[in-house]
């Protein structure tokens, strides 16, 4: 049985020092607390956009064809 | 196209046969866990998508980065931990590794592989999900009565839990909104999470949200709730009179949502968004105080939270609270609204509540006539 602790959340990764700069003039009177911040939310929000291309149909042909009888029963499609 | 479901791929554990009736016959063999109603619910939602792409209860590891950084340790984004709590007394005979029974009032509902058993520390808990550690907090009230272990693993559903035969019809998953979604034609979905009776401002809200989307998922919670809060029957009730005389039939679905309300404020309202999101919504609609009990939130913590999200994958919809405007003739709000106080009418839940207790029908700056009419047909109107 495990008991409850701590885990390294953070790695490093390099980034060019120009474009570290870059960032960190940008990022200047906003939200963002550092380069990391900034850089960390940017990336959430690309990755998160191309896992989404990649999504799997989540059901066949056979079980859309009961869930829309189940529907129709149901009143929700004509 | 409606949204991908949450983590990309749709949860499916519902076991089917002839897998389910071997696995029925195992689980009689098998070590049993009871569970209430709410956590067999749970289980139940699991199996069917809803806390896609959960399959299971939370192993240590994912419970972990939930509690402290809101995700999970794939850095999917999640805010709510969902736990299986278990008695350490009545652990002899299980450890990590084996399957058991996960039973509702006696039979088999679900079998759960743990994967891993483990202690929680209560107070971290309240304090990261919660903010506070006042137990008169009422989701406070609710963890501490739980048990001193944790158990994660996968689960496998074996039978439906039972639901109220006035609640049957408005019960749909995930796999099945999407296809309706898609039947209807529609594209950009906001959905509506709501566990109280409609007034004026929640129509103001949802048909805003309406005007710039195709369709509009009404999503009521059915479940445990806090005493006065509004029975689940009176809500459906209500919402069924507004759709009829004051929505357009096509652009509106009403269905059920079953868990219970956490009252955790900024972090259940992610967790709501994430669920709809799961239903297909590619957009939700966060009202004020969204999911608060009492004064343990500010009025929109539930919006900055948001930001914390670039990669959640449905949009909130930040809708100010609407009033009615004797000098603009109808419902605004602060942004659109340039005339002062002495003409607006606040929209009072409480009054709403005090002059339905008496038999009394709200003014119709307050709330449909035909809401209200709805309402007052119960004698129990409000949770015990």
């Amino acid at each position: 049985m495990a008991s409850e602790g701590a885990s390294g959340k953070y790695t490093t990764v390099s980034i060019p020092v120009t474009l570290y700069r870059r960032i960190k003039k940008l990022i200047e009177d906003t939200g963002f607390t550092s380069v990391s911040s900034y850089v960390t939310y940017v990336l959430r929000e690309i990755v998160a956009a191309h896992e989404m291309e990649k999504g799997e149909e989540p059901f066949t042909p056979e079980d859309r064809e009961r869930i829309i009888e189940k529907l129709r029963r149901l009143g929700y499609l004509d | 196209m409606v949204a991908k479901p949450h983590g990309g791929k749709l949860v499916n554990k519902v076991s089917r046969e002839p897998r389910r009736s071997r696995l029925l016959e195992e689980a009689r063999e098998l070590y049993q866990i009871s569970l209430d109603l709410d956590t067999a619910v749970d289980v139940e939602n699991i199996a069917h998508g809803v806390y896609s792409p959960l399959e299971g209860f939370m192993i240590q590891d994912d419970y972990l980065h939930v509690l402290e950084d809101m995700r999970l340790s794939d850095d999917t984004p999640w805010t709510m931990p969902l736990i299986l709590d278990l008695d350490p007394r009545k652990m002899r005979g299980i450890s990590e590794g084996d399957d058991v029974t996960l039973a509702f009032r006696g039979s088999p509902l679900a079998i759960l592989h743990i994967e891993e058993i483990y202690e929680w520390d209560k107070k971290r808990y309240v304090r990261r999900i919660y903010g506070t550690t006042d137990p008169a907090h009422p989701g406070i009230a609710q963890v501490m009565q739980r048990r001193e272990l944790l158990i994660g693993g996968p689960i496998e559903l074996l039978s439906n839990v039972p639901i109220s035969p006035n609640f049957e019809r408005y019960l749909l998953w995930p796999a099945e909104t999407r296809v309706l979604f898609e039947e209807k034609g529609w594209r950009r979905i906001a959905g509506f999470q709501t566990r109280n009776v409609p007034h004026m401002g929640h129509e103001y809200i949802q048909k805003a949200a309406l005007t710039f989307v195709d369709g509009l998922f009404i999503n009521p919670l059915i479940g445990k709730k806090k005493p006065g809060d509004w029975r689940d029957e009176v809500i459906l009730e209500a919402y069924e009179a507004l759709i009829r005389y004051y929505y357009p039939r096509d652009a509106t679905v009403l269905a059920i949502l079953r868990t219970r309300m956490r009252y955790a404020g900024p972090r259940e309202a992610v967790h709501h968004a994430i669920i709809r999101k799961n239903f297909g919504c590619t957009h939700f609609i966060i009202g004020r105080d969204h999911a608060g009990v009492d004064n343990y939130y500010g009025p929109y913590d539930a919006w900055q939270i948001f930001q914390e999200f670039p990669d959640l994958g449905i949009t909130p919809l930040f809708i100010r609270e609407a009033f009615y405007c004797r000098k603009c003739n109808g419902m605004v709000n602060e942004k659109i609204c340039p005339h002062d106080e002495q003409y607006r009418i606040r929209i009072s839940g409480t009054r709403i509540r005090e002059m339905i207790k008496k038999g009394e029908i709200p003014p119709s700056e307050l709330m449909r006539p035909e809401v209200a009419k709805a309402i007052l047909r119960f004698k129990e109107l409000f949770v015990r």
